[in-house]
């Protein structure tokens, strides 16, 4: 197995943005011919590392040796110089030219459109994909697109094939028609770095795999050699410890009732809503686990209200109120809180003070207005109430959101709907991209409310995070939420597996 | 008389192919700039004044070729090396151009020159029907060769392919390794040595003296014309022709008394481009589009 020669070797890559670090001194390397695996959460640095290799960033510490050589990759055209052809997450398509001119684009060489059409053809003819090369990119389905993705790094004869969560996009069929193209495509002599979260594709395509976790390689490992729950466990990491303990006295009153709730796939990116059910108690924080682009967003929006429909969903009863048809204002007349994932513009304006920010969601307080005036002295109390409770560190007095480092502007936005105390709370990866300091106080803040009695939803990809704040936790997988279960009766191996996509069928089933 | 009418018509097209092909090139590589008639203005007051004092009109048209550039440079400082906002900096430009053109210019309101010569001699202009064809100036048929020259540049070639790309996805763009802001300064420096050349057009040949404010909103109507060409560079030649040709009416109109109002013909480019846009909108080809990323700033992380 490891007799094959070495085609690409990571030697302490590092790559920090300000004082975060996104990889910590990353060593592997990939082999001649070898599907390799990367797998980790999101966050883990996976999308970072192959940026460093395909030359759009700039590792700050290491090097990258070729063939036994050492490299600099300082632009995307070198890497493709040498070989190294790269397959995005988001595809870096222009909807709007033909696919002849989009592959064009991808080759440093200058080829004449006729020549590039019967080259096209050839090589879609050896591997069985078929694109018409004089379409429009955007009359092409998401699958068809990335054929064409996998194509102009094909019509470059690459050594090295890097497909950052191709499966992401695809259908079980398209997944499975990409696998014996990357197959055939190994066979010819090729590597293929292949990112991935799910476990399942990992064990059935790759022959070695590198985890990695918060930016450091946990282990590479023959993937033959391991089960998918050893790999899991290396991916998430073990059971951590908890913040602080939860005191809410168990309560039987349901505060927020959603049953049967629909939501049909905006555009190609989205993930459709598939028949979910919740129900949250006073005092319970609910975590809802998965992997980014399983429906998160979606379920968010129709939280707060930003996407409301009396059509598809069958209850969403908030304290007894149907609000299926309530505007996010009228939500939080209600008492409900929200906190969208993206702090910068969503959950606040950053180009707007952080007294302005306050105003936004506390307008409706009497005692911040009154007859449509409102009183700054109070708005600039309730401010500096926020700022001081939350330990929220600011520049200088009154700034604006923008120059609030992320850490401290999440704790104010978290502040900012506490300090309403909320009767229902929905937040969406409230500690993302946030230092530990920060994370812990968010975290306690959270679970004080709890404790008052309010109930709260936690969408977040951070098991860590769910294992400290969730008395029970369900898994949102392609749109559809497992059943929910109490802490106890989970493992971090366990809740891995359902988010990449393991045991959730045969257990629905079940029911 | 006819020949007249259709000589003064294809005259008046022309600063507005120039200054509309230039603007589509800005505007293929994804960004918007409304500062136009500033340019064009810069140009005009410099030209004139170059020619008036040098004598020559060589000096004349690189003087204004140059300016539009220099003012173009100050917008493309601002909007891609400080990512301001395309929209608000382009209007900015165009009141800095015409106030700045004013001052310089008002020196020279009243003077004469000697505007541009013919190209062919006058027994081929003299000629029936076709004539019209050879009475023209030597920028009159740059105007369409370059127009010709930018539909190959833009359409036929590698780096024409790379400007369109950037103006469609920068991010795209810049994944696949283009540099983009370097891609838009040049547009941008192209565009306004168009408008330059437009701008001095106008006192150089269509009415050679200087006035303020003498391109009287043509470099608006060169930006309704870069959308009502679809960013197509063939459709500039003919919008541009039929929008001089509206112009023209508009005024001969008015000497004739017509009972149509001047202010209904003055706005027929404007409800002819607003046409234009819920048609492409409606149906019609990808290649036809505005390019997705206009007016957006790009900002690159390394």
């Amino acid at each position: 197995m490891t007799t094959k020669p070495v085609l690409l070797e990571s030697r302490e890559i590092s790559k920090s943005f300000g004082s975060f670090l996104a990889n910590d001194s990353i060593n592997f390397d990939i082999l001649e011919g070898e599907i390799h695996g990367l797998l980790g959460e999101n966050g883990a640095g996976k999308s970072t590392f192959v940026k460093m290799v395909y030359g759009l960033l700039e590792p700050s510490n290491g090097t990258f040796y070729w063939n036994g050589k050492k490299i600099i990759i300082g632009r995307p055209q070198e890497a493709r110089n040498f070989g190294i052809g790269m397959v995005f997450q988001h595809f870096t398509l222009f909807p709007t030219l033909t696919v002849i001119e989009n592959i064009q684009l991808s080759l440093n060489d200058n080829f004449a459109t006729h020549e590039l059409r019967d080259t096209i053809n050839k090589k879609s003819a050896e591997f069985g994909i078929t694109v018409d090369p004089d379409i429009y990119i955007r009359d092409l389905s998401v699958g068809e697109q990335q054929r064409v993705e996998i194509l102009r790094c094909l019509l470059q004869n690459p050594k090295l094939l890097i497909m950052d969560e191709p499966t992401s996009v695809l259908t079980p069929q398209e997944s499975e028609q990409l696998f014996s193209v990357l197959k055939k495509l190994s066979e010819t002599g090729c590597s293929i770095l292949f990112i991935s979260h799910k476990l399942k594709e990992i064990k059935k395509i790759t022959q070695r795999a590198t985890i990695l976790r918060r930016g450091c390689v946990v282990s590479t490992v023959e993937t033959a050699d391991v089960s998918t729950e050893q790999l899991a466990k290396m991916m998430v990491g073990s059971n951590p410890q908890i913040v602080k303990p939860k005191t809410a006295k168990k309560s039987s009153a349901i505060l927020v009732r959603i049953s049967g709730l629909n939501r049909p796939a905006d555009n190609p990116f989205a993930t459709a809503l598939d028949n979910i059910s919740l129900n949250v108690k006073a005092g319970e924080i609910i975590g809802i686990a998965g992997i980014a682009g399983n429906g998160q967003s979606e379920l968010m929006e129709v939280l707060s209200g930003e996407w409301r429909s009396t059509e598809t969903i069958d209850i969403f009863d908030v304290l007894g109120t149907d609000i299926r048809n309530y505007s996010p204002h009228k939500r939080r007349l209600l008492g409900i809180g929200f906190l969208p994932e993206e702090r910068h513009g969503h959950s606040a304006v950053i180009n707007m003070k952080l007294t302005e920010n306050t105003l936004l969601t506390n307008h409706n307080n009497p005692v911040i207005q009154k007859n449509n005036i409102v009183k700054n002295e109070n708005l600039e109390k309730l401010t500096t109430n926020i700022i001081d409770k939350y330990d929220v560190r600011t520049p200088f007095q009154n700034p604006q959101a923008s120059s609030l480092s992320g850490g401290n502007l999440q704790k104010f936005v978290v502040g900012r709907e506490i300090i309403k105390k909320p009767r229902v709370l929905f937040v969406a990866q409230p500690t993302w991209g946030v230092d530990i300091g920060a994370t812990k106080f968010i975290r306690n803040a959270l679970i004080d409310l709890a404790n008052d009695g309010c109930g709260i939803i936690v969408i977040s990809q951070d098991l860590e995070e769910l294992f400290e704040l969730a008395d029970n936790i369900c898994v949102l997988f392609r749109g559809k939420l497992s059943e929910s279960k109490p802490l106890q009766e989970l493992s971090s191996q366990k809740i891995g597996m359902l988010m990449g996509g393991e045991d959730l069928h045969s257990e629905s089933k079940g029911h | 008389m006819i020949d007249a009418l259709v000589l003064t018509i294809l005259m008046t097209s022309v600063p507005l192919i120039l200054a509309a092909t230039g603007e589509l090139v800005v505007e293929r590589s994804g960004v918007l700039n409304l500062g136009l008639e500033g340019m064009m203005l810069m140009g005009a007051v410099s030209a004139f004044a170059l020619t008036y004092v040098s004598g020559s009109l060589l000096v004349g048209l690189l003087a204004g070729i140059m300016s539009g550039c220099l003012t173009a440079a100050i917008f493309g400082f601002f909007v891609l090396g400080l990512a301001t906002n395309q929209v608000a900096t382009g209007l900015a430009l165009t009141i800095f151009g015409t106030g700045l053109s004013g001052l310089i210019g008002s020196d020279f309101v009243g003077k004469a020159i000697e505007g541009l010569p013919t190209v062919f001699p006058e027994t081929l202009s003299n000629m029936p029907f076709i004539g019209v064809f050879f009475a023209l100036d030597a920028i009159a048929y740059l105007s369409i060769f370059i127009s010709f020259l930018v539909w190959i540049f833009l359409f036929k070639s590698k780096y024409g392919l790379i400007l369109r790309a950037c103006g469609i996805s920068h991010n795209s763009a810049h994944s696949l390794g283009y540099k983009v802001l370097t891609v838009r300064w040049c547009s941008i420096l192209f565009g306004g040595m168009m408008a330059g050349l437009a701008g001095a057009y106008l006192p150089l040949m269509l009415t050679p003296h200087w006035s303020e404010g003498m391109t009287s909103g043509r470099g608006w109507i060169a930006l309704a014309l870069v959308v009502f060409a679809s960013w197509m560079p063939s459709r500039i030649v003919y919008g541009a022709i039929l929008f001089g040709a509206i112009t023209i009416m508009q005024l001969a109109g008015q000497a004739r008394g017509w009972t149509i109002p001047p202010q209904f013909l003055s706005s027929l480019p404007y409800i002819a481009t607003i046409f234009v846009l819920v048609l492409i909108s409606s149906k019609g080809t990808a290649k036809y589009l505005a390019p997705s990323d206009l007016t957006r700033p790009f900002i690159s992380s390394k």
